[in-house]
C-alpha cells in the first residue's frame, strides 16, 4: 500500500496558484497542489466547486487564466492535450463507438507511431490487466457498464501516462457494481504504479479509493489531507460539515490549558470539556464545537460526569439495519444526531418523545474557529 | 382488450389510407406507362397502340420489345445515361465537399445560432424552384451578374461562357440539391459526443486525425444519405439541364422529355422511363440497406 509522506521525492505533479476565469465567475480561484508520484489524489466537492474545471486544465481541455502547471519537471501549462503525458478516462468512458474494444485500447499508441507487433504486444497485456481479453473483438455497445469502464481504463493506461485522471469514476455505473469497481481500479491503478487524480462529488468514493483527499467548495481547497484526517480533524466547518453529518455548537472558550480545554454553549446543558489542549491559540474565544453523530451516545440514564451531556427528548428515530439515528430535541430546542449500533437484534432501546441524555467522550469533540 | 377489439376496424383503416395511396398515385400509373412501354407507336390519340385486341373471336395480346430494343441499339439513349450519372455523381461530390464544412461548421456553432444557420439554408427553398434556376439565368448569362459585375471591374473583357454549359448545370444542381446534403449532416454530425473529440486528443491525436478518424467515420451515414438525396434526384433532373444547360448537356430527364414531347413516341419514352427507375433501384436499394443498418445499431446502443 502507498504509504504517503515517506516519499522524499520532488512531487511529480505541482499545481502552482492556478485559477480559471469564466466569463463572470472565477471557476478555480488560486489552487495550489503537490502531488507525490504513485498517488491516488482525489478532488471532493459539489457540482460547481470547480473540480472538474481544474481537472479539464491538467488534461489541456481548459487553459488556466494564470498560474503553472508542472508535471515531473516540465512546464506543461500551455501543451495542447495531445502532447501531455496525461492521459483521462471520461465520466462517459467517451469510447469511441465504430471501433472495437481492441481498436479502441490502441487507439493512443497508433498515435505514437509504433510498430505494429509491440502495440499488439500492449494491447494484449492491457486486456489481460484489465480481465477483458475475451471481449476484444466486441464494440462498445455490446458491453456492460462496469465492462466499459475497464476498457476505457485500459485505453487511458496503454500509453503509460505519468497521470492518470478519473473524471467521476463511478458515476455511470449502478450502486452494487460501483463498490466491487471502487476496490478493483485501485487495485489496477496501484499494480501500474501510475498517479492517478481523481475527481468525484461522492464523499464515500473519496474515502475508499483515495490516498489524500483535497475538498473543494466555489474554486477553493477547504482542506487537504487523508481520509482519517479529514474525517477526524476537519479544520473548518466547511470541511467538517461536506464529509458525514456533525453537530455542531457555537460556543466560547472559558478555560484553555495545555491539558484541557472547557468550552461553554448555550445550546448544552453542560459544558464541553475536551481532554487535550488544542493546538493553535485562538485570539477569538467565540468557537464552534463538534461532535460525530457515532461518537454520540444516547442514554435513559444522566451520566455521571459533569461535562460533555445535555438533556432532551427523542424528536424521531431513523432505523437503518446496521445502525439507528436518533434525532434528539435538546432543551435548547437544538435537534442533534446520534448514530447507534444495533448490536442486539430486540434490545431496550429508547422510543419516540422519551426523556433522554446525549453524551460523549473528552476526546470526541473538534474545536473549530472558521 | 374489447377496446381494441372494437377500435379494430379504425386501425385497418388508417393503415390503408397510405397504401392506397400508393396504389392510386403510384403503383397504377407505373402500371400504364409499364404497358405503353410495349406499345406501339401510331399516329392516333392516344398515340400509343392497345396491347389487348379481341377481333374475329381470337384474344391478341402483343408485347412488342421494339422500344426496349431501340435504347439498346441507339447509343444515345446509353450515353444520356451514363452523362446523367455522371453528372450527378460529380454534382453530389461538390455537394459533398461544400456541404459538410457547412454542416460540420453548422453543428459546431453554438446553439442559439444554430436555429438561423438552420433556416438559412432552409430559406432559398420558400422560393419556387423554377423562379429560382431562371435568377441563376440571369446572375450566369452573357450579359448578367457575374459578367457585369467581372467587366465593369476590368477584370475581363469579354463575358465568360457560362451559360448554356455544363458548369452552369453543375452551378445550379449543387445549389439546388446543397440542403438536402447540408441536412443529413447537420443532423448526424450534431448528435456527435463532443468527448469522443476530448477522447481523442488526451490519446495524442492532433486534430486534423482526429477528424479523419473518428468524425468521418462517424458521420457516414450521414454522408451517405445526403448523398443519395443529390444523387438520386439530380440523374433524372430535367429543370436545371434544360434551362441552364446546352445543346450539348446529354441528360435523360431532357431526352425523355424530348421523346415524350417533341417526337411524340410515348412508348419510347416509357420504356426510357422504366429502364431509368429500373437502374436508380439499385442506388436506392443500397441506401435502404445502410440507413436499416444503421437504424439497427443505434437500437443497439440505446438498449444497452
Amino acid at each position: 500500500m502507498f504509504n504517503p509522506g515517506s516519499s522524499k521525492d520532488q512531487p511529480i505533479l505541482q499545481i502552482q496558484s492556478v485559477s480559471k476565469q469564466f466569463d463572470d465567475s472565477l471557476a478555480v480561484d488560486h489552487v495550489s497542489l503537490d502531488i507525490p508520484k504513485g498517488e491516488i489524489f482525489a478532488l471532493l466537492g459539489a457540482s460547481g466547486s470547480g473540480k472538474s474545471t481544474l481537472l479539464r486544465m491538467l488534461a489541456g481541455f481548459e487553459k488556466p487564466t494564470s498560474g503553472r502547471i508542472i508535471l515531473n519537471g516540465q512546464d506543461i501549462t500551455h501543451l495542447p492535450p495531445y502532447e501531455r503525458p496525461i492521459n483521462m478516462m471520461f465520466q462517459s468512458y467517451a469510447l469511441f463507438p465504430h471501433m472495437t474494444v481492441e481498436q479502441n485500447i490502441a487507439y493512443g499508441l497508433k498515435q505514437d507511431k509504433l510498430p505494429k507487433e509491440t502495440i499488439g504486444q500492449k494491447v494484449h497485456e492491457m486486456l489481460q490487466l484489465v480481465d477483458m481479453s475475451q471481449f476484444a473483438r466486441r464494440k462498445p455497445h455490446q458491453l456492460s457498464g462496469g465492462q466499459r469502464q475497464r476498457v476505457a481504463l485500459a485505453r487511458s493506461l496503454a500509453k503509460q501516462p505519468k497521470l492518470l485522471l478519473l473524471d467521476e469514476p463511478m458515476g455511470a455505473l449502478d450502486k452494487k457494481l460501483r463498490t466491487r469497481m471502487q476496490l478493483e481500479l485501485v487495485d489496477i491503478i496501484e499494480k501500474v504504479g501510475v498517479t492517478c487524480l481523481m475527481v468525484t462529488h461522492d464523499q464515500e468514493e473519496a474515502m475508499t479509493m483515495a490516498h489524500r483527499i483535497a475538498i473543494m467548495d466555489a474554486g477553493w481547497i477547504v482542506q487537504v489531507g487523508s481520509p482519517t484526517d479529514i474525517y477526524e480533524t476537519p479544520n473548518s466547518r466547511m470541511a467538517a460539515e461536506f464529509i458525514g453529518s456533525i453537530n455542531m455548537f457555537e460556543g466560547r472558550i472559558t478555560q484553555d490549558e495545555a491539558d484541557h480545554v472547557v468550552i461553554e454553549s448555550h445550546l448544552l446543558n453542560a459544558p464541553v470539556r475536551i481532554g487535550h489542549g488544542i493546538a493553535t491559540a485562538l485570539e477569538n474565544p467565540d468557537i464552534w464545537v463538534a461532535v460525530r453523530p457515532e461518537k454520540t451516545r444516547v442514554t435513559r440514564e444522566k451520566p455521571a460526569t459533569d461535562n460533555n451531556w445535555s438533556s432532551g427528548t427523542i424528536d424521531d428515530i431513523a432505523y437503518l439495519g446496521t445502525h439507528s439515528v436518533y434525532y434528539v430535541k435538546l432543551d435548547s430546542g437544538k435537534i442533534i444526531q446520534a448514530n447507534m449500533a444495533n448490536i442486539e437484534r430486540h434490545g431496550d432501546r429508547p422510543t419516540w418523545n422519551d426523556p433522554v441524555y446525549v453524551s460523549w467522550e473528552e476526546s470526541s469533540p473538534v474545536v473549530l474557529n472558521s | 382488450m374489447n377496446t381494441i377489439k372494437r377500435l379494430l376496424p379504425g386501425r385497418k383503416a388508417l393503415i390503408a389510407t397510405p397504401y392506397l395511396w400508393l396504389l392510386l398515385f403510384f403503383l397504377v400509373p407505373f402500371a400504364i406507362v409499364l404497358k405503353i412501354s410495349f406499345a406501339e407507336m401510331i399516329i392516333a390519340i392516344p398515340p400509343y397502340t392497345s396491347l389487348v385486341e379481341f377481333a374475329d373471336e381470337t384474344l391478341n395480346i402483343s408485347l412488342n420489345l421494339g422500344n426496349y430494343i431501340f435504347l439498346i441499339e441507339d447509343d444515345m439513349y446509353l450515353n444520356a445515361y451514363l452523362s446523367s450519372v455522371q453528372i450527378a455523381f460529380n454534382a453530389t461530390v461538390f455537394c459533398l465537399l461544400l456541404g459538410y464544412p457547412m454542416a460540420y461548421a453548422m453543428a459546431r456553432a453554438p446553439q442559439h445560432m444554430q436555429t438561423t444557420l438552420l433556416l438559412l439554408v432552409l430559406l432559398p427553398s420558400w422560393t419556387s424552384f423554377l423562379i429560382r434556376i431562371y435568377a441563376w439565368m440571369g446572375i450566369l448569362k452573357n450579359n448578367g451578374l457575374i459578367n457585369n459585375a467581372l467587366m465593369f471591374l476590368g477584370i475581363i473583357d469579354d463575358p465568360l461562357l457560362i451559360m448554356n454549359t455544363n458548369i452552369a448545370v453543375y452551378i445550379g444542381i449543387v445549389y439546388a440539391y446543397l440542403p438536402f446534403m447540408v441536412l443529413p449532416l447537420y443532423a448526424n454530425l450534431v448528435k456527435h459526443d463532443h468527448s469522443l473529440l476530448e477522447a481523442s486528443a488526451d490519446l495524442g491525436s492532433r486534430p486534423w486525425k482526429t477528424f479523419l478518424t473518428v468524425t468521418l467515420p462517424l458521420s457516414k451515414s450521414g454522408v451517405i444519405a445526403g448523398s443519395m438525396l443529390v444523387f438520386i434526384p439530380a440523374v433524372g433532373e430535367f429543370v436545371i439541364p434544360e434551362l441552364l444547360g446546352g445543346p450539348d448537356t446529354l441528360m435523360i430527364g431532357r431526352v425523355l422529355w424530348q421523346e415524350f414531347f417533341n417526337n411524340r413516341d410515348w412508348p419510347v419514352a416509357s420504356a426510357l422511363a422504366m429502364v431509368m427507375l429500373m437502374l436508380l433501384i439499385i442506388p436506392m436499394a443500397l441506401f435502404h440497406h445502410y440507413q436499416s443498418k444503421e437504424l439497427t445499431v443505434d437500437e443497439v446502443g440505446e438498449r444497452s
